[in-house]
Parts: structure tokens; C-alpha cells; sequence
């Protein structure tokens, strides 16, 4: 069946209102976004990974949920048991169960077996995307990510925001 | 990928694939690897496929009514009655579990710190 999709932007503002919170600023972008061709099939393409769905690896120090601007490294490689989820505004029940639903280490790396992709970059990076602040996410995340997936050489980036 | 279709056409990003699932499962359902590598292949398709800023809807539904949708809307208009759905915002790292606490290393080499922790 054919149904519309949840207007998260729509449900939150509802919620604010009902709990009489000042509306969110909403980033809207209007002009048209950068664009570039993919260059080379998938099958020959580095594909770098980030997820805001607050996972870290167990060892590691775990993200708080004050405007938490860190990031978390974790090696593709790194299989489900050993990662966590921690983030205050989704429910975390099947991220727990499966960090894969909001970091698809073990579909990206099956597709790389399988030869579809060519080959899943050695760093994946998270964060906990529960960030008021546009400006920090624009002004220190986005352009630190950037950096670190020039330096790791990817041809592609999948984000997966939660 | 995004399950979020309006804040995502909002930011407006080069291309997206669009999984019409309840937030939490932008990659797929747990411990269903057969489907997330449908998914993941469907969206990493989308990288050859999409014109300049298009979102792209993915073919998977997470149940066949879609019922689901209406308990979300249904979550948003009660919390003004029962309080606010979304955990308190500690400014103390948040463990999993007191077992991950008690390893953790506080150096955390491949922690990257953007302001002061």
C-alpha cells in the first residue's frame, strides 16, 4: 500500500507547541545542493560510512546527550557485539538488538564480499545527532568529517542519520 | 538514507534514498541481514540513479498497514498530557551498560573531541 510519509517537522513542531517550547528553527536549504556524478561504478568505489545514531564501541567513552560534538571512530570491520547505542530522542530497543539498523557495517561489508561494492573504508564514524545546534554541526562536524574522508581517500560517503 | 522525508527535504542534501520506516531504523530492521542488504543495495543504487537533489523512496515497507504511522502521530499529541518522550539531556557520557563505564578509557585514542569533553 501507498501511505504518506510521518512529517516528522509536523510532529515535532506539535510537540513543542503541546509541552510550550519555542518552535524549532529548522534548517531549510533553498538553494540547489552541490552535485557530483558518481565517478566509477560502485564495484570499484571506497565508500566511506557515518551514522548519527550515537553507537560507540565498547572500550570507548560513550556520548552524552548535552549537544555531544564528538565523534566516535569505529573499524569497519568491528562486528555487531561489540558495539553499543546511546542517544536520548529515538528509541533505542532494535539499535541495542542490532547496531546494524542505524550503522550497516555487516550489509556494506557483505556487499563488498560479494563484489557489488568495492571496498568499505577501514574508519567508520558516529556521533550522537541529538545536536539544537545547526551552527556546530555545520561549522565543526561537517568540515571535520570532510577532512578525515579526503585523508581516507573515499570515493563515496554514505550518511545515515537517525 | 533517511526515514525523516520532511526534514530531509528540508535540508535539501545532493541525493537521498528514503526508507519509509519509524525513526531508529534508517538501515533497516534488527537482525534481518537478508533485508538490510536489500536495502543497503537498493540505496547505494541511488548514488548512480538520482538527479541533482532528489529523494529517491526505497520499496520495502515496515508492515503491510502501515499502522505504525498513526501510533507515531498518536505519540506526538499525547506527550503534551504525559510529559516529554525524550530522556533528560545529561551532560555525563551515557554507558549502555555500568559494564562499558567501567572499561572505558578515558584517553579513548579513537575518540575525536571537537570542544572540551
Amino acid at each position: 500500500m501507498n501511505s504518506p510519509p510521518v512529517d516528522h517537522i509536523k510532529r515535532t513542531r506539535d510537540q513543542y507547541a503541546a509541552l510550550g517550547y519555542a518552535p524549532y528553527a529548522w534548517v531549510k536549504e533553498t538553494q540547489p545542493p552541490p552535485f557530483v556524478e558518481l565517478p566509477k561504478p560502485l564495484s570499484e568505489c571506497r565508500l566511506g560510512l557515518v551514522s548519527s545514531g550515537g553507537v560507540y564501541r565498547s572500550g570507548q567513552v560513550a556520548f552524552h546527550y548535552k549537544d555531544d560534538i564528538s565523534l566516535r571512530v569505529i573499524d569497519s570491520a568491528t562486528k555487531a557485539g561489540e558495539l553499543r547505542a546511546t542517544h536520548f530522542a529515538y528509541d533505542l530497543t532494535d539499535a541495542r538488538r542490532d547496531p546494524n539498523v542505524v550503522l550497516p557495517l555487516a550489509a556494506l561489508n557483505a556487499l563488498v564480499a560479494q563484489g557489488e561494492l568495492g571496498e568499505l573504508s577501514k574508519n567508520a564514524y558516529t556521533f550522537m545527532g541529538g545536536i539544537y545546534s545547526a551552527r556546530k554541526v555545520r561549522e565543526q562536524i561537517a568540515p571535520e568529517l570532510a577532512q578525515r574522508f579526503v585523508r581516507d581517500e573515499v570515493d563515496v560517503v554514505l550518511l545515515v542519520p537517525v | 538514507m533517511t526515514s525523516a522525508h520532511s526534514i530531509t527535504a528540508s535540508v535539501n542534501p545532493p541525493r537521498a534514498a528514503f526508507l519509509d520506516f519509524p525513526l531508529g531504523h534508517t538501515a533497516g530492521r534488527p537482525n534481518d541481514l537478508a533485508e538490510q542488504i536489500e536495502i543497503i543495495r537498493a540505496a547505494l543504487a541511488v548514488f548512480a540513479t538520482s538527479g541533482r537533489g532528489e529523494i529517491t523512496a526505497l520499496p520495502f515497507e515496515w508492515n503491510a498497514d502501515h499502522s505504525w504511522k498513526a501510533k507515531v502521530m498518536a505519540g506526538a499529541a499525547a506527550s503534551g498530557e504525559t510529559g516529554d518522550d525524550r530522556v533528560e539531556r545529561f551532560s555525563e557520557p551515557q554507558y549502555q551498560s555500568a559494564a562499558d563505564a567501567a572499561i572505558a578509557d578515558p584517553e579513548c585514542a579513537s575518540c575525536i573531541w571537537l570542544a572540551a569533553p
